[in-house]
């Protein structure tokens, strides 16, 4: 028994001075994998446009029934993205999410991406329910709006330069061809 | 001479430091109870949580005094007081190093230094049983009552055979002089001549203390809290300040009769001595209760009774027939 007692003691006397795992967390944080499905964020193209074409593939996806997509008809004047429709509507219930990027992996245009951002944390139901205000990015992202799929376009642009501008939205689809194949009807005021 | 206004002061310094001492052992013993469990402990209240015992007292005197509809309500508040005045006063005859000379004048580093020094800690000690036993009694609630059967159960077990282990170190002492005690022990500690009575003692110690593995009085697990499981507030903590000072009450006795007291190697100041043995049983007691778990009811009483009862009446023998033999 004597024995037992000390190689017991012994451990616990082992475990003193052993270097301790401990992460202060709010003041550091573990180092997460690059593929860590966190919060949603729907992108934008690098000129300022809405990734999210609102095709509710994703809504689809989602084994929770987390998503809600309501899409509506681009205004041509104004698009909020370069294909037909967007999403006039968009939310996540991060209540019933369950993270398991599957909507990340059926959106056609790599609009939705899982962020690393996990500190999702708060007081009431209703907060939790992120709509398209708190889900589109603030920022535009590297992506280009591919040419081959949509239009040239090169009217107003949401991100860049004043409302409606002209000088703005040509640089942004500088490399695309001439104005005239087929363009959207808010096309002929930017050109 | 000593006067009287000399022994106030002394009171009131003595008062001050334990109490100031129990705050820090509250936090010191949930930071090494941390790095034994491999984490930090309080690390969020200051630099490495220094005020963690600062906000734990501000939480015991905001928190409601709650008294239960059917306790014995002047018994009830009488209690914590019973336990922290014994817990303090069994530190009064305890020296925590040789008189010194101030101005001519004598003054002993201890409240008082009466000729039954070591006969007024255990008195004290044996009378925190009435805290323990009142408290449990008066709240009216089965688990209280049960935590003080139990504590008064093991706390006069264990005096018996902490008793009989401290008679060795008496003999060879020749004195209930605690001073006289140490002075003795100048040229060899009695761990070396009285090592089992030393282990008993100790063991016996952890005991009264109710610490880990011995804390049966308050058995979270069948008992919730114990004799103290209606108290809240700062009755609580009285309760856990008395439990802390008897804590460093058994390491300086335990320094005092077997580990030579302030006696050590010139390098050092004698105060520093005694405070750095009583730390080393301190931590001894945090190892204690870092490593083992509860012991069960009947084998505790079987510990006392029938392994260190034996034990220390074989020291006490054995000493007792050396003495004689020996001169």
């Amino acid at each position: 028994m004597l024995r037992a007692l000390a190689r017991g003691m012994g451990t616990t006397l082992k475990m003193f001075f052993r270097r301790k795992p401990t992460i202060q967390y709010p003041f550091v944080k573990k180092e997460r994998s690059a593929r860590f499905r966190g919060r949603h964020e729907l992108r934008r193209y690098s000129n300022g446009l809405e990734m999210c074409i609102g095709c509710e593939l994703c809504q689809v996806a989602c084994p929770a029934a987390a998503i809600t997509v309501m899409p509506a008809e681009n205004d041509p004047a104004r698009p909020n993205s370069p294909g037909e429709r967007y999403a006039w509507k968009y939310e996540i219930d991060m209540l019933r999410c369950i993270f398991c990027g599957l909507c990340e992996e059926a959106c056609p245009t790599d609009a939705l991406h899982l962020t690393r951002e996990f500190e999702l944390a708060d007081f009431t139901r209703e907060s939790l329910v992120y709509n398209r205000d708190r889900l589109v990015n603030k920022h535009t992202s590297d992506f280009q709006v591919p040419t081959h799929v949509y239009p040239p376009y090169s009217g107003w642009v949401p991100m860049h330069g004043p409302a409606g501008g002209d000088g703005a939205g040509a640089a942004s689809g500088g490399e695309a061809p001439a104005a005239g194949d087929t363009p959207p009807a808010g096309e002929a005021k930017g050109a | 001479m000593d006067t009287v206004g000399l022994v106030l002061i002394r009171s009131l310094i003595l008062v001050v430091a334990l109490l100031s001492l129990f705050a820090g052992m509250t936090l010191i013993e949930r930071k090494m109870l941390g790095y034994f469990h491999l984490r930090l402990g309080p690390t969020r209240t200051g630099p490495w949580g220094l005020l963690q015992p600062v906000a734990d007292g501000i939480k015991a005197f905001i928190k409601e005094d709650i008294i239960p509809r059917d306790a014995d309500r002047l018994v009830f508040r009488l209690a914590p007081i019973i336990s922290v005045f014994a817990a303090l006063a069994a530190w009064s005859v305890i020296p925590i190093g040789p008189p010194i000379q101030v101005g001519g004048v004598t003054i002993p580093l201890s409240v008082a230094d009466p000729p039954g020094g070591v006969l007024v800690v255990l008195a004290f000690g044996a009378l925190s049983v009435y805290g323990v036993t009142l408290a449990g009694w008066s709240s009216q609630s089965k688990y209280s009552l049960l935590g003080a059967l139990r504590a008064s159960a093991q706390l006069i077990s264990y005096e018996l055979s902490m008793g009989l282990s401290l008679l060795g170190v008496l003999m060879l002492a020749g004195s209930l002089r605690l001073t006289e005690i140490v002075a003795a022990q100048a040229s060899l500690p009695y761990i070396l001549l009285q090592p089992l009575g030393f282990v008993v003692f100790f063991i016996s110690g952890v005991a009264e203390a109710s610490r880990v593995p011995f804390d049966l009085p308050e058995a979270e697990t069948e008992l919730v809290s114990g004799y103290h499981t209606e108290y809240s507030g700062m009755r609580y903590a009285m309760f856990m300040m008395a439990e802390y000072v008897h804590m460093i009450t058994v390491s300086s006795m335990v320094t005092l009769l077997y580990l030579g007291g302030w006696n050590g190697p010139a390098f050092l100041p004698p105060v520093l001595w005694f405070l750095l043995k009583v730390g080393l049983l301190l931590f001894v007691f945090i190892w204690l209760r870092a490593s083992l778990p509860r012991l069960r009811y009947d084998r505790l009483m079987d510990l006392g009774w029938k392994v260190l009862l034996p034990l220390a009446v074989l020291n006490l023998v054995a000493t007792a027939v050396a003495t004689a033999v020996l001169g």
